[in-house]
């Protein structure tokens, strides 16, 4: 069942266009992630869909029902703020009835609703001081308690993690996920940050400029980024983009003497590949491409290795210990199935090598023959 | 050791020296003024050749027998109780108007902060006018729905009621700017977090807006209390404290018996009873400052 329908939704600030005919769904129960840098639309989008903001076109439904005049509680979903929005003159547990107060709910109601929350949050001792006496993740904590009471069937996250510091963000990254899968309410999530997208979403949904770059699980987003934006912005380390030109036998690394990667024209197409995917070998070993080492940023577990390749570079990833010296030539190799193809002018991805599973025979042939050439 | 105590004295001679000018103001001006006076309530008033003589309470005895200071004492109380909450009121009722999204509101800011600009003489001679019995601006727009004259600052029954009102026009606009601050330091989120609940205006002014402003409420309130007891421009340029001591305030009794009577030691005697008065009001604002009206 579709819980937030969102459809073909803009908003318009005078002549901006901060959301641009934006339409996606959510299952019930799922966590959706709204992902991009800062400026694409994201936070906008979520406002919309709390009610704080009326699209200026396109309509919004929350269970089923077009919600279009009604604002938060009254349409089903309650909002975590970036600045958590506590009220600073209340005690933790006002903070957290306040909604319920509002409503008139019965004391006794509200008395037991308090106490499972406060139980869930593990806010217990915490419940008769002031916002002020709270740690940051404590703060949050009270934050997404207001928001948990009203179990209201959709919860909106608005960065709730940026005031954090790295470790707390990592646990409470942990414990809102785990929460939201213990009582089965959907979350609309958004964030800047695709550790956090990828690592606690059931689906990203990419945004730049106000559009929806590319919406599918964080494995289709890593796997099969749409374009060089959502491939840019998805992975630990960035992707390296290289330039393909046309070769003899296909299409080849431009300024190189790679061997052809595939089959077809080069010119205008551009190859991505993600550090990880990249095995760095000694120069006499086989391998599709030779470069010079130029740079090695150690991480301890692992190393990011940079190699210049004619006036290009290539970002690799090794285990720490094996990472190369700088000013060392190696040869670096991929599985077929790990480079994505790109169109230059447009950015869209391009499916004329299969990435599936299984490389086509011409691939492999290609690659044994690159590691003969070696 | 020796070195150290010398160069701690230093300090604290620097110290002193830095804030001296200061004090000789403030002990001149304010500090030994007061004592002396509170030492010459003690005494006669010196009247031609015969000095002044210790006697006491006297005056203090001489000022509880006296109707004009109880009438005055009194009529300062109900000046400060219906002015100070009313003055509140109209000054967060217009914060609140202009905080909002409205067309022109910096024009009706200034509007409202117009009165605060005024000297009180000059505003004084403005009610005035309104307040003329026959062509007073007041009047015509009474006559207009068929009312009689009424003599405003005439007539024991309403003196001290317009002197009010005087004081709450010039004051609220001030007191404006206070709240007008304080309700743009409330963060805008709580009031998204309240909407997210579907709190209505009332309440979420009743739950959020002013226990917020409260701080700022109650310094206003300790003001306008001070104030009101020092209120004596208007009362000297519209009513002179008439018809029939209608409108006396304390601090103009206090002036009338100094400098029309010549009478110092009583205007000492009570110059030293508003002294407590004021001085009690600032201690009751230290101490409810310092207590959980603070929420911070």
């Amino acid at each position: 069942m579709k819980s937030v329908v969102v459809r073909s939704v803009s908003k318009l600030w005078g002549e901006a266009r901060a959301v641009d005919d934006v339409s996606f769904e959510v299952e019930q129960g799922t966590l959706a992630v709204l992902l991009g840098p800062s400026g694409c639309g994201k936070s906008t989008t979520l406002r919309m869909i709390a009610g704080l903001d009326e699209p200026t076109s396109g309509s919004i439904e929350i269970a089923g029902k077009d919600v279009s005049g009604l604002t938060g509680s009254s349409r089903g979903v309650a909002m975590v703020f970036q600045s958590y929005a506590l009220f600073p003159h209340l005690t933790v547990a006002d903070n957290i009835t306040f909604g319920l107060s509002v409503r008139g709910t019965p004391k006794p109601e509200m008395a037991a609703r308090l106490d499972k929350v406060a139980a869930l949050l593990g806010l217990e001792p915490l419940l008769r001081r002031k916002p002020s006496q709270l740690s940051g993740g404590q703060q949050q904590r009270v934050a997404l308690g207001r928001a948990l009471i009203a179990e209201a069937p959709v919860c909106l996250l608005d960065e709730p993690l940026s005031n954090l510091d790295a470790q707390l963000r990592q646990e409470l990254r942990h414990e809102i996920r785990a929460l939201q899968q213990r009582l089965g309410v959907t979350m609309v999530y958004v964030t800047h940050d695709q550790t956090e997208a990828m690592s606690m979403a059931d689906r990203i949904i990419l945004m730049r400029g106000g559009k929806i770059e590319q919406n599918g699980t964080p494995a289709d987003l890593y796997e099969r980024p749409a374009n060089i934006f959502t491939a840019r912005f998805i992975g630990g380390a960035p992707m390296s983009f290289l330039d393909l030109d046309d070769g003899a036998g296909g299409a080849v690394i431009a300024g190189t003497s790679s061997p052809p990667l595939f089959a077809g024209p080069g010119k205008g197409r551009v190859l991505g590949l993600r550090p990880e995917d990249i095995a760095v070998d000694d120069a006499h070993k086989s391998g599709l491409l030779h470069a010079t080492v130029t740079g090695v940023e150690y991480l301890g577990a692992e190393a990011l290795v940079t190699c210049a390749l004619g006036d290009r570079s290539i970002l690799a990833r090794t285990r720490g210990a094996a990472a190369p010296a700088i000013g060392a030539q190696v040869s670096l190799s991929w599985h077929p199935s790990a480079a994505h193809v790109f169109d230059a002018a447009s950015g869209k991805r391009l499916t004329i090598d299969s990435h599936a599973a299984t490389p086509t025979p011409r691939l492999h042939t290609l690659h044994y023959q690159g590691s003969i050439n070696a | 050791m020796q070195a150290k105590r010398t160069t701690k004295l230093n300090i604290h001679v620097q110290g002193w020296l830095l804030a001296l000018p200061a004090v000789i103001l403030l002990a001149s001006f304010t500090h030994i003024p007061a004592v002396v006076t509170v030492i010459d309530s003690f005494y006669s008033t010196p009247r031609g050749r015969v000095p002044s003589v210790f006697i006491g309470l006297d005056q203090y005895q001489a000022m509880l027998a006296d109707p004009i200071f109880w009438r005055a004492f009194n009529n300062n109380l109900l000046y400060a109780v219906v002015t100070v909450p009313v003055a509140i009121a109209l000054a967060l009722g217009m914060a609140l108007w202009v905080n909002g999204r409205i067309k022109g509101r910096t024009a009706l800011r200034l509007a409202f902060f117009t009165p605060t600009i005024l000297p009180m003489v000059a505003a004084a001679n403005i009610w005035l006018f309104f307040y003329t019995s026959d062509y007073g601006l007041l009047n015509q727009i009474i006559r207009a729905f068929g009312f009689a004259n009424v003599n405003w600052l005439g007539d024991p029954a309403t003196a001290l009621w317009s002197l009010m009102a005087v004081t709450i026009w010039k004051e609220a606009g001030f007191f404006m700017i206070f709240f007008l601050a304080a309700l743009q330091q409330v963060p805008p989120d709580l009031y998204e977090a309240a909407r997210m609940e579907n709190a209505g205006r009332f309440t979420v002014f009743r739950r959020i807006t002013w226990p917020l402003v409260m701080p700022t409420t109650l310094f206003v309130a300790i003001n306008a209390l001070i104030n009101a007891f020092r209120i004596v421009d208007q009362v000297i340029a519209m009513t002179g404290g008439g018809p029939n001591n209608a409108s006396t305030l304390l601090l103009f009794y206090i002036y009338q018996v100094a400098f029309s009577f010549w009478d110092s030691a009583y205007a000492a005697a009570l110059s030293t009873v508003l002294l407590l008065v004021l001085g009690s009001v600032a201690l009751a604002q230290f101490y409810l400052l310092d207590r959980k009206i603070h929420y911070r």
